[in-house]
């Protein structure tokens, strides 16, 4: 470990501010190769948006970045700990991967609230089952957070007598409440009525802007261009083409990118 | 009064029923075939539970014997399974304690009803398990496992609460069954309700007073039994909105 260190100290500067490292991913369902090798890297701060048509495999890598799915094959690096892995990509050490999915929130396109919880029991439940965190500690937070993103006063309500809109902020209060290194989010609009994707948006946006290291699938691309400073576009399991929003949106290099932005458009 | 008490002759049946009388017996009876309800629906629920999460979750082996078990046991007539479970159960017994150089052993009649019965319901309540635990969305299970939840804490937090809901008719049949259940242990000697109302009426011969009583307090175990489960499936739905609409 030590003569690693030394010998990679030029890359040392890097990996410290290093929050997600993926190197040469790849992902099958039996013979449908999903993804073919993608690597990426987001920094700390950074949010990375990755956009893409559908079975373009970016919700796939999402997942396999906290191992709800199994990599076929590939490295994943979080905090600079790479995750051990078997031969068949499943997490060697379950103790690690859970370490580590802790400090990875995941927000979902179905919200995935636990429906027979209340709100504010959805927010302390995993800093208080899984961090150890004093339940009244946790309380105290988890209300400063749904007040945040303005669920102030709807702590004991069950997630059914709610709009997604307010589903999904309280999702993400759940998320901000294990204090993440990173957050994915994996196409959070998407099952949003048109009206309610702004004041999701709107909490997504805050977030970015104050720092907050971020991976996110999205089908907004105007909110991707707008908070991302990094944007991925997977082709059919691959990488077509990366860069700064700006590139990406305003000078697409790639037929297939340039199609697929005029088709979403 | 009175005259018309001893005409319809609920005189001779209420003194047959005091509790110094047969009555006595009979609430004895009750309390026994409650006591192995409980403990075969118990048993059951922890066998079920284990099977089910077999079933789902076991390696190859592990699923072909719980099919066999669930299959073999739903298949055979329950009366069969008793007889067979009571003594070929106290058959093993006696066996192992002969060789261990002990004696005939004396089979605790409790004890066996709940192990004869809570066999048969496991089987049962592997299926309404599983079927329980399949309908849980699986996006919460998903949610529980990104955010670091080790196994038996996404069982114990998260799948059980969340399939509560699914099981609890189930499982409200299955107590009930459980109850029913017990008077078929009567074949096997045992004094539950059942062979005590047997006892009672052909002591007495009057059967009809006492099958009667004995089905009035079946009918009060239905009835305390639905008040409770309602009570049971009310709190699993918490959070659900009931299907009348407004909030439950």
């Amino acid at each position: 470990m030590d003569s690693a260190a030394a010998t990679a100290s030029a890359l040392e500067t890097d990996t410290r501010r290093e929050a997600i490292r993926v190197e040469d991913l790849h992902k099958s369902f039996g013979n449908l190769e999903v993804l073919k090798g993608v690597d990426l890297t987001a920094q700390q701060g950074d949010v990375v948006a990755i956009i893409g048509g559908s079975g373009s495999g970016k919700s796939t890598m999402l997942r396999c970045i906290n191992f709800l799915e199994t990599p076929s094959s590939g490295k994943i690096v979080i905090g600079g700990e790479e995750v051990a892995m078997r031969g068949d990509g499943s997490p060697a050490n379950q103790r690690q991967i859970e370490r580590i999915r802790t400090k990875l929130a995941m927000v979902f396109q179905q919200f995935n609230l636990w429906t027979h919880r209340t709100l504010l029991e959805n927010v302390i439940e995993v800093p208080v089952h899984v961090l150890k965190v004093p339940k009244a500690k946790a309380i105290a937070r988890a209300l400063e957070l749904l007040n945040r993103v303005g669920l102030g006063g709807k702590e004991d309500t069950y997630p059914a007598y709610l709009s997604g809109g307010q589903q999904q902020r309280a999702a993400i209060a759940r998320a901000l409440a294990v204090d993440p290194s990173a957050m994915l989010f994996d196409e959070p609009t998407s099952a949003l009525d048109p009206e309610l994707v702004g004041e999701v948006l709107t909490v997504i946006r805050d977030l970015a802007a104050e720092g907050r290291t971020m991976l996110l699938v999205t089908h907004e691309m105007k909110f991707a261009r707008e908070v991302a400073n990094h944007v991925v576009y997977l082709y059919q399991g691959r990488i077509e083409e990366q860069g700064p929003p700006a590139e990406v949106f305003g000078n697409p290099q790639s037929e297939r990118l340039k199609q697929f932005l005029s088709s979403v458009a | 009064m009175t005259g018309l008490f001893e005409l319809l002759g609920l005189g001779a049946s209420a003194e047959l029923l005091s509790l110094s009388g047969w009555g006595g017996n009979l609430l004895r009876g009750l309390a026994n075939s409650l006591q192995i309800a409980f403990g075969a629906f118990g048993l059951g629920l922890v066998i079920g539970l284990f099977g089910a999460y077999g079933k789902l979750y076991g390696g190859k082996v592990t699923r072909d014997l719980l099919a066999i078990y669930t299959t073999v046991i739903r298949a055979v007539p329950e009366l069969v399974l008793i007889l067979i479970l009571y003594y070929v159960g106290s058959d093993i017994i006696n066996k192992i304690s002969e060789a261990m150089g002990g004696g005939r052993v004396e089979i605790n009649g409790v004890a066996a009803g709940i192990w004869v019965l809570g066999v048969v319901q496991g089987a049962y309540a592997t299926e309404v398990l599983r079927g329980a635990i399949q309908a849980v969305p699986v996006g919460q299970i998903e949610a529980a496992k990104s955010y670091g939840m080790p196994a038996f804490m996404i069982m114990r937090r998260v799948t059980i609460p969340a399939m509560m809901s699914f099981a609890v008719p189930g499982l409200a049949n299955l107590w009930l069954i459980a109850t029913k259940d017990t008077a078929l242990l009567a074949v096997v000697g045992f004094n539950e309700l059942t062979l005590e109302t047997r006892q009672a009426a052909s002591s007495t011969r009057a059967y009809f007073t006492f099958f009667l009583a004995a089905g009035f307090l079946y009918l009060m175990v239905t009835l305390c039994s639905g008040a409770v489960f309602a009570r049971i499936e009310k709190w699993a739905r918490r959070g659900q909105p009931s299907l009348k609409g407004g909030t439950s």
